[in-house]
């Protein structure tokens, strides 16, 4: 029984790839779907093929915008997020003080807690504030629930560092200036952008914490969101494979460029 | 937003002084404004919601605290269901990712030789791609006349699956079924990526020397690699399990009112009823729930060093 044999050989392989169609469906329906041409305010059956919604993929009223305003936040998110968790994993990594444990469970907590419960509460203070909820109070909440995401990866790449590299540097005489610009940053370079990176993605994706402090201010997953109620445009699903596109290529490049450059040094 | 720079070094002219010496000040001048944020935006709120689940009044006359702690049990013992199914969804849900991600993390750890970038590639992207529209095309998956269900229907699965009331009838859609799918989809991805890390931390020697010792693939898997990725395993399904049993969004949009989770309840209280201290109480009960799951399964695990 050969055939038996090398299912058995090949099982691994074979349930991993099934488990990765599962994890991409979803993907391969949006993007045939975006060349559908719906009968209904609802695009969930196929009708007929057209190309109408990829030469106009802005023609839904408020979409485009809502997608610039997530972007918008999502890059505001990403720098606010970054820069102060990359400051927080190094005093984490780098030095000894008292309540670093306290830090430490401070960082993990907002990980470890369902986002409806920080969305909640955090609506609860700005009522409270009686805080106008649009912009400022989306961009805060982003850059809440991002900063642990990077204090994690910056902190990852900052431990596995040879603080030997740096004491090299001042032996040299390089100030604390040029030490940190020209040495520490560099080499935790990749970690911060793996950070940014992460805190891009869930402030760009988020839904639930923006969906109760936004007011009446509209990101695009709520777009999305409405638009299940509505009726779903064919452009949303143009913006989705669009969206896995840019990602799939971004990484892509940031691979390849990667791989060109450790090649150089080897 | 105030951003603080390096702290000013405290020695001018470093040429003198001995090299390492740092400012004694340095660590907390770069923790002050990332912990600032977190006290002010999630400590905080913490506490005002605690503040308000004891409190009563209306929204016309204005909420005061009264202590009035009944709030907590009068929402427990009316929305224990959906408590209730919150945890079944999500136990199942992260049972099933556990199932699904660990081959995949396997795979990408092990087997997948040069194509290990490409894979990885494919489980990140799609967390680029809004994940509402991916979670809108399981309507068009799962929906009545559609192929899953067609399949399911020949196979007479649907049966069994109705008798044991995951599905109902011929539907497969806005039963708990889709929503269990949704959620592992969604999901899905957080525990892959822990579990390929403590995967591939293994040393591929370990599994040579299991295999000259007369262990069979089983045997090694069992007894080597499996123990070998418990920290994989426990970060994986504490971050699938938090999250999904705190989700709304998979049950409004694949499930129906007979399936509606904790998160569904808060959020209609908070944001359409605008009934406060219940919906804080609720909130503040799912919280400790989950602190305290994971506080059990943290020690039975055995695993302190996490994420």
């Amino acid at each position: 029984m050969s055939v038996v044999t090398w299912l058995k050989r090949h099982l691994v392989v074979i349930a991993g790839l099934l488990t990765l169609g599962y994890l991409l469906l979803p993907n391969v329906v949006v993007t045939v779907f975006s060349f559908n041409k719906p009968k209904g305010r609802f695009n969930y059956e196929w009708q007929q093929f057209s190309t109408d919604a990829w030469k106009d993929p802005c023609g839904v009223a408020d979409m485009c915008g809502s997608l610039g305003l997530s972007l918008q936040i999502a890059v505001w998110a990403t720098i606010g997020a970054t820069v102060l968790g990359t400051m927080i994993a190094f005093a984490l990594v780098r030095y000894r003080f008292r309540a670093r444990g306290a830090v430490n469970s401070l960082i993990f907590l907002p990980m470890a807690m369902p986002e409806v419960v920080m969305a909640a509460s955090l609506l609860t203070l700005f009522l409270n504030m009686g805080a106008q909820l649009g912009f400022w109070t989306i961009l805060i909440a982003h850059i809440m629930f991002c900063l642990s995401f990077v204090v994690t990866a910056v902190k990852a790449r900052v431990m596995s560092m040879d603080p030997r590299l740096e004491q090299a540097a001042q032996d040299l005489y390089a100030g604390p200036a040029q030490t940190f610009l020209r040495v520490t940053l560099p080499i935790a370079a990749p970690g911060i952008a793996a950070g940014a990176l992460l805190a891009f993605a869930l402030s760009f994706d988020d839904f639930i914490i923006t969906n109760f402090n936004a007011g009446s201010t509209v990101t695009f997953p709520m777009f999305v969101w409405g638009s299940a109620q509505r009726g779903t445009p064919v452009q949303i699903n143009v913006i989705g494979t669009a969206m896995f596109l840019v990602a799939v290529l971004f990484v892509l490049s940031g691979m390849i460029i990667g791989n060109r450059r450790n090649r150089q040094k080897a | 937003m105030a951003v603080v720079t390096e702290a000013p070094p405290v020695t001018p002219i470093p040429e003198k002084k001995p090299p390492r010496k740092r400012g004694r000040w340095t660590p907390y001048w770069l923790l002050l404004p990332g912990l600032l944020w977190l006290v002010v935006f999630f400590a905080l709120p913490m506490i005002y919601q605690a503040s308000t689940s004891v409190q009563t009044g209306s929204l016309e006359e204005g909420y005061k605290v009264t202590w009035h702690f009944v709030t907590y049990w009068d929402s427990l013992a009316e929305y224990w269901p959906q408590f209730l199914r919150s945890v079944f969804y999500a136990a199942a849900a992260t049972i099933l990712c556990l199932l699904l991600g660990y081959p995949l993390a396997y795979l990408i750890a092990f087997r997948a030789g040069r194509w290990r970038n490409l894979i990885m590639i494919l489980v990140i992207a799609p967390f680029f791609t809004s994940f509402l529209i991916r979670t809108l095309a399981w309507k068009t998956i799962l929906a009545d006349n559609g192929p899953v269900v067609h399949t399911l229907n020949t196979l007479h699965v649907l049966n069994v699956t109705d008798w044991l009331g995951w599905t109902a009838g011929d539907r497969v859609l806005a039963t708990p079924l889709a929503v269990v799918c949704g959620l592992t989809y969604n999901f899905l991805p957080f525990m892959i990526l822990p579990l390929y890390t403590s995967l591939e931390r293994i040393d591929g020697r370990l599994h040579e020397a299991a295999g000259d010792l007369y262990a069979k693939p089983w045997t090694t898997f069992r007894k080597v690699t499996f123990p070998l990725s418990m920290p994989g395993v426990v970060s994986g399904t504490l971050l699938t399990f938090i999250p999904a049993a705190g989700d709304y969004v998979n049950a409004e949009l694949l499930g129906s009112t007979d399936t509606r989770m904790i998160g569904n309840v808060i959020q209609t209280q908070f944001l359409r009823i605008l009934d406060y201290p219940t919906a804080a109480a609720l909130s503040f009960i799912l919280m400790a729930a989950i602190l305290l799951m994971v506080t059990v399964y943290i020690r039975r695990s055995g695993t302190e060093d996490l994420v």
